[in-house]
């Protein structure tokens, strides 16, 4: 194993893998100019006030693909028979807005899209950890050193696989979720419903002591949930490319196949959560 | 866990995207969907209609068979009676003209008779006359016998 471990590219396990689980970073290095860092210590020291350029490009660059692609079809799409692509999409489409009408008992005309956006966006940031670990981010290490005098530059493909990435989506539905609570119940309906829930006014501290964590749960068990799974997955992708030779392809293989389960299960539970938890935020206790 | 600015990025880009979806993307597929929704109804209503016009139009041409047949029934009748009408006709007329050509051979029958009478009579009387001429030998006033003897014709 000792062995194997020394042939990937001249690295050993420990390197290969940090390398992989590093990000491209750009921000302000310690001294006070922004730049790209060049090593995870310098990513570190920037603390703060760095940003992972590689995921968020992915990120920005899938939901982009996405939403264009969905409206480039809608435009052509029309109300009689529909095409291959405008039959896929529309099933998509169909699939997400059953989901709202099952999970969202209130009329909120923007849950449908963020619901869709949500479920296709993140199952496309899913998917990319099934592209093998090494060939974009091989690519651009090579280019990294050859074009940008980069030495060892990272490159990570799998948005969902930064907290950073599944934190910034679980929060903003957490801002969602406080906006709608608040819109829909007031703002002292929102503060009876943790002070007054479930146990009624006298028992006021431990009814705070409940209903606080459970709602600030939410969004950290959301975006948690998410990057857990495909982080997880793709470090056992990581262990068998650096540990197995040969052997990888066959682990590859079977780990794929059982990912490809992981991948939109993640994505719809994920949607669903955000359904659930925005029409638990319209839901009002008072009967 | 070190979190970055790539949070704050990720909310913005985030919410940049949910706003597109709602104005650019989701009007798009929920119209197109409704229209279709709203074109399967009309077809199925269409079809409906369509199946209870048939059921009325067979209902009609069955009542108009009916009519038909009963009219039928009545001209063959009709015909029938008349074809019966002009067979009884024709024997009336070949039974009367029977009955004339019957006539007219006795009528010509009873012609021919007189003339026979009339020649065989102007017979008998040459022959009196010659048979009488040769008795006597002599010859008569011809003017005095000529009278008696067709006298005497009239009387056979």
């Amino acid at each position: 194993m000792a062995e194997a471990a020394q042939s990937v590219e001249g690295q050993t396990v420990q390197e290969y893998i940090q390398h992989h689980l590093s990000f491209l970073t750009y921000g302000r290095h310690p001294d006070g100019h922004w730049g790209i860092a060049h090593t995870p210590e310098e990513a570190a020291e920037m603390g703060f006030w760095a940003l992972h350029v590689d995921t968020l490009g992915w990120s920005v660059f899938i939901g982009a693909a996405f939403l264009l692609f969905f409206r480039y079809v809608g435009k052509k799409a029309t109300a009689d028979t529909p095409g291959g692509i405008q039959n896929f999409v529309e099933n998509i489409f169909e699939f997400v807005d059953a989901r709202v009408g099952e999970g969202f008992n209130y009329t909120n005309r923007l849950i449908g899209p963020l619901a869709l956006t949500i479920f296709v966006w993140v199952l496309l940031m899913n998917t990319m950890d099934l592209v093998p670990v090494d060939w974009i981010t091989g690519l651009a290490t090579l280019a990294g050193e050859h074009v940008f005098g980069l030495e060892h530059m990272s490159f990570k493909i799998v948005p969902t696989t930064d907290v950073n990435i599944t934190m910034g989506m679980s929060i903003s539905i957490f801002a969602l979720i406080l906006y709608y609570s608040i819109k829909m119940k007031g703002i002292g309906g929102f503060l009876s419903e943790l002070a007054f829930h479930p146990f009624g006014k006298w028992m006021l501290p431990f009814n705070l002591l409940i209903e606080v964590p459970t709602l600030f749960a939410k969004p950290v068990s959301l975006g948690l949930r998410l990057f857990g799974n495909l982080y997880a997955g793709e470090l056992l992708f990581l262990l068998f490319a650096s540990l197995l030779g040969l052997w990888q392809l066959p682990a590859h293989f079977a780990w794929a196949v059982f990912h490809l389960i992981i991948v939109p299960l993640q994505a719809f539970v994920f949607m669903m959560l955000t359904i659930v938890y925005l029409n638990a935020a319209h839901e009002s206790h008072d009967h | 866990m070190d979190f970055n600015l790539t949070l704050i990025g990720q909310s913005m880009a985030f919410f940049v995207f949910w706003w597109f979806c709602q104005a650019k993307v989701w009007p798009l597929f929920a119209n197109i969907l409704d229209e279709r929704k709203k074109k399967i109804a009309d077809g199925l209503e269409a079809a409906a209609r369509g199946e209870k016009d048939l059921e009325l139009a067979q209902a009609k041409v069955s009542e108009q068979l009916k009519e038909v047949k009963a009219q039928a029934a009545t001209i063959v009748d009709q015909a029938n009676k008349r074809a019966t009408q002009i067979v009884d006709e024709a024997k009336d007329q070949a039974r009367e003209e029977g009955q004339r050509i019957i006539a007219g051979a006795n009528a010509e029958i009873e012609q021919e008779m007189n003339r026979a009478k009339e020649a065989l009579r102007e017979q008998v009387s040459a022959i009196a006359i010659a048979g009488a001429e040769k008795i006597l030998e002599s010859t008569v006033d011809q003017a005095s016998n000529e009278e008696m003897l067709s006298k005497l014709a009239s009387e056979l």
